[in-house]
């Protein structure tokens, strides 16, 4: 089954604490708490605290008992720094009025810094927990002696050590106290957390500690990075993604504009931004001027004349071949199944291309200083564009350094961090600061757009409509195969398969023998660089997975509730397991149910008004969100317009550390897909994508908002991700009230009043 | 050059008369609440106020606002507490926040226009502000809030 690689999952370097230690000691006026290798002892710190205490400082406590908590995911909306620090917090017993979050910059004593696929909260939640509850247990110990008390008389609670009616904040335990501890790998392994009863900060409503900055101006964003002495730079984006090359530069007209300093061709080694030029100027405004008078011309690759048509028709034909591709899930029987099927079901379904969007256009601000190369942009996977840009420009890893700023929405872009190579080439070529300010055109020019993608299910019915196989086969742009090949696994015929592509058709229904293949368009890999938006592939799989049960339900005659019901039985691999899996698809099944009893399923309705609904386990197996989704629309049959009223969700989430930061992420994703369902999608067209601005690309606005009606089960398990499962069921399940309203079959997102129109004449 | 009352205080530019009011903020007064997002007026991020009214940065020319009062987010309020700011944080509104300034300058026009707005003129009115993160329930429950308050009422 499609499991995320392991280098990325919890087991692996997010908090890169296997077999590490946990070391607690004194360094200047605080004490730092955090992981380190074997062999470190607390005494060293006080010796040269920065030498030996090198890795992985998790937070320190000073004397006046501030607690620092080190932040090394990227703050783009999720407000994960307030999560991560109530983690922490909670174990910890600190006073949460006296936390404080510290983003840091990248450093390869983070391990692998990435921040995506829904996994902050759940790749952090237990190491977090245990290096919380190891700074109390050392606090309770020293506060003891300090209070020349019992350890075991003692507890810890809002930044205090108490013992009856002495107590003692965590301030002067580290101002007057020895605090010095270290904890083996299995000591900290085996170190308990506390029972969910205990929490008190985990479930409890708190408030975003970057908020405030946010409404006043203060916040400070990757374009809002200024040094002195920057000059500043604006790119002509070549015709093609990847196989432009400058033949010649003319900007006679552009000399006239003040401030203009001069363009040049970039010369990337790294391959990132080939054909790029870039127009400098004193300010934005010159440089934005004059690249508009900067005439460029190219020699280009085909894709040139390459469209969404081409690549859509590329994946249909790849499809076709059953010798290509990777087989994710390959069960025997399903020849036989469908051989012996007394019904069979098989339907084609396809997406747009979707841009990201994010509101501040890319930039980043480039410098060398000492030998080394900062880069001053905001960033999502600083692991994966730190060797890419030492390559560009020609120095070590540890010559280049990416400094942390707020993300003015992230949804994906930003794990490609493609656009800092850019920067970074014109401040070598310059010698001096450059910043790249992108206007919105030249970003959606230069986006790493969600692919269209081709979708084939077919599926078999037994005796008494019983579902006896299913397979699905799932053609679109991959990103890791573009961006990084190596993360891919390999599918059960050896094949490898990029795991964001295909998650999803996956799923937790038992529907027999089953059979899910993943190929890769070639030709959207060539022709541009396809991205990781927000869900990435169950964008897609679950688009069709819930459009498919849907017309399955109908096919069997049966309610498209109780037939997913009925397949999301919990049994052989759809038991689950722990960790983070426990309860598997029954799990599953009572979102359904839940999501379906509070939005009245089965009530009588308006004229030409439906529900539809539909389900997801989120992004991957291993680490199953739950959710349920329940549309109500009314369909005007005259125009084919669907106006969405009303969104019902239920979400299983496991344990909820900031429930009102979950439902804000709920309410957003949820949102996110009621926009790529009906107000987006864009076009490829010769080359490049046809929407560039708000004046044509068109995503949903305050107006367009429906009612929304979420609820959370409650749940002590493991918690999962947030960020992006709500926004996959909305699609499928407008699509399947359009179905239940008017009887108009839709399989294309977005969906258009056209579409609606030619599915009523149908 | 160019001169124009700033948060309160007079400033002149020596700048060309056609630099956008949103770069003479942002690069030349070191203003950098004010956001860029489109650059052609339809995302509402770099949302100030000319002379009292909700005017997109993005698309003004200095020349354009000489002589006038402008307002930013940074002296929307002294102390970043207008009703509108402390209604932002009571409902939690923002995500990545890189929109609320713009939406908040936006809001502050709305309710000097429709003291108690209803659904429908805040669709009206807000619906030139895109929120990329979709924070759309709570900046309307911000606003409602916001407005409750100004009326010195509670939130219907």
């Amino acid at each position: 089954m499609n499991e995320i690689p392991k280098s990325l999952s919890r087991s692996g370097a997010a908090l890169a604490t296997s077999r590490r230690g946990f070391l607690i000691g004194a360094a200047g006026a605080a004490v730092y708490l955090g992981f380190v290798r074997p062999g470190f002892a607390a005494t060293d710190l006080a010796v040269s605290p920065a030498k030996i205490f090198e890795p992985t400082i998790w937070y320190s406590i000073d004397r006046d008992g501030i607690v620092n908590v080190s932040i090394t995911k990227a703050e783009m909306g999720q407000h994960i720094g307030t999560a991560l620090a109530r983690i922490v917090a909670d174990e910890l017993e600190a006073d949460w009025e006296k936390v404080r979050l510290d983003y840091v910059d990248s450093d390869p004593k983070w391990g692998l810094m990435v921040t995506g696929g829904s996994w902050s909260v759940w790749q952090s939640f237990m190491p977090l927990s245990q290096a919380g509850a190891a700074g109390r247990i050392a606090l309770i110990e020293e506060g003891a002696k300090l209070l020349h008390v019992d350890k075991a008389t003692c507890s810890a609670k809002g930044g205090f050590v108490i013992s009856g009616a002495k107590s003692i904040s965590f301030g002067d335990i580290v101002a007057r106290g020895e605090l010095a501890r270290t904890y083996t790998a299995d000591e900290l392994k085996a170190m308990p957390v506390k029972q969910a009863s205990d929490r008190r900060l985990i479930g409890q409503d708190t408030r975003a500690i970057d908020i405030p900055s946010k409404t006043n101006g203060t916040a400070r964003y990757g374009i809002d990075a200024e040094v002195p002495g920057m000059v500043y730079a604006r790119p002509k984006i070549p015709p093609t993604r990847n196989g432009s090359k400058v033949a010649s530069i003319d900007d006679t007209a552009a000399k006239s504009v003040k401030g203009y300093i001069k363009s040049i061709a970039l010369d990337d080694p790294s391959a990132t931004v080939p054909g790029w030029v870039m127009v400098f100027g004193e300010s934005f405004t010159a440089a934005k001027a004059a690249a508009d008078l900067v005439k460029v011309t190219w020699t280009s690759d085909d894709t040139a004349g390459v469209s969404e048509q081409d690549v859509q028709d590329h994946a249909a034909k790849l499809i076709a071949d059953p010798k290509v591709g990777s087989l994710v899930v390959a069960d025997d029987g399903v020849e036989a199944a469908f051989a012996a099927a007394k019904s069979k079901l098989e339907q084609t379904y396809t997406t747009s291309s979707v841009l990201h969007f994010q509101l501040e256009p890319i930039n980043a601000l480039a410098l060398e200083k000492d030998g080394v190369f900062e880069i001053h942009t905001g960033n999502q996977w600083q692991s994966l564009i730190l060797p890419v840009l030492a390559k560009a420009l020609g120095v070590g890893e540890d010559k280049v350094i990416l400094r942390t700023y707020l993300i003015g929405g992230g949804f994906g872009r930003r794990l490609n961090g493609d656009y800092a190579v850019p920067a970074a080439l014109a401040a070598k070529a310059m010698g001096k600061p450059v910043k790249m300010v992108c206007t919105r055109a030249d970003d959606v020019r230069f986006d790493s757009f969600r692919s269209p993608s081709v979708q084939l299910l077919r599926m078999a019915f037994g005796e008494d409509g019983k579902v006896t196989a299913m397979e699905h086969h799932a053609a679109a742009g991959w990103p890791t195969e573009v961006m990084i090949p190596s993360f891919m696994p390999k599918g059960v015929n050896d094949v490898p398969y990029d795991p964001f592509a295909i998650s999803g058709a996956n799923h937790w229904y038992t529907v027999g023998a089953q059979r899910v293949r993943a190929v890769s368009n070639d030709l959207a890999n060539r022709a541009f660089r396809p991205g990781w938006l927000r869900s990435v592939g169950p964008g897609w799989t679950n688009w069709a997975v819930e459009s498919f049960m849907d017309e399955a339900a109908h096919a069997a005659g049966v309610d498209p509730v109780a037939f997913r019901l009925r397949l999301l039985d919990g049994a052989g691999r759809n038991a689950g397991s722990a960790p983070s899996a426990v309860g598997g698809a029954l799990r599953q099944a009572k979102v359904v149910a839940r999501a379906a009893e509070k939005a009245g399923w089965g009530q009588a309705l308006p004229k030409d008004t439906g529900l539809g609904i539909a389900t997801t386990f989120g992004q991957e197996r291993d680490m199953p969100t739950w959710v349920a989704c329940v549309a109500r629309v009314r369909v005007d049959r005259a125009s084919g317009v669907v106006t969405l009223e009303k969104l019902t969700l239920a979400v299983d989430a496991g344990t909820i550390v900031d429930p009102d930061g979950a439902l804000a992420q709920i309410e957003g994703g949820s949102l996110w897909g009621a926009s790529m369902a009906l107000h987006e999608g864009s076009e490829f067209a010769m080359g490049q994508l046809k929407d560039t601005n708000l004046d044509t690309y068109t995503p949903l606005r305050m107006g367009d908002v429906p009612e929304l009606d979420i609820e959370f089960i409650p749940s002590a398990e493991m918690p999962t991700g947030l960020g992006e499962p709500a926004t996959t069921v909305v699609g499928p399940a407008i699509g399947n009230a359009i179905f239940a309203a008017v009887g108009a079959r839709v399989r294309h997102l977005p969906i258009r009043p056209d579409a609606v129109l030619q599915a009523l004449k149908a | 050059m160019i001169t124009f009352q700033l948060n309160g205080k007079k400033v002149s530019l020596d700048l060309d008369g056609d630099t956008l009011l949103l770069w003479a903020l942002r690069d030349e007064l070191g203003l950098k609440g004010t956001k860029f997002g489109c650059g052609i007026g339809m995302c509402g991020a770099c949302t100030v106020h000319v002379e009292g009214r909700a005017t997109r940065s993005c698309l003004t020319p200095i020349s354009a606002i000489d002589g006038a009062e402008i307002t930013t987010i940074e002296g929307l309020d002294p102390a970043g507490q207008h009703p509108l700011q402390r209604a932002w944080i009571e409902t939690q509104a923002p995500q990545c926040g890189y929109c609320q300034s713009g939406q908040i300058m936006q809001a502050a026009s709305l309710l000097k226009d429709f003291p108690e707005p209803t659904d429908r003129d805040i669709d009206a009115v807000m619906g030139g502000n895109l929120c990329r993160c979709m924070a759309y329930v709570r900046i309307r429950k911000a606003i409602k809030l916001a407005a409750a308050e100004l009326r010195g009422t509670d939130v219907k």
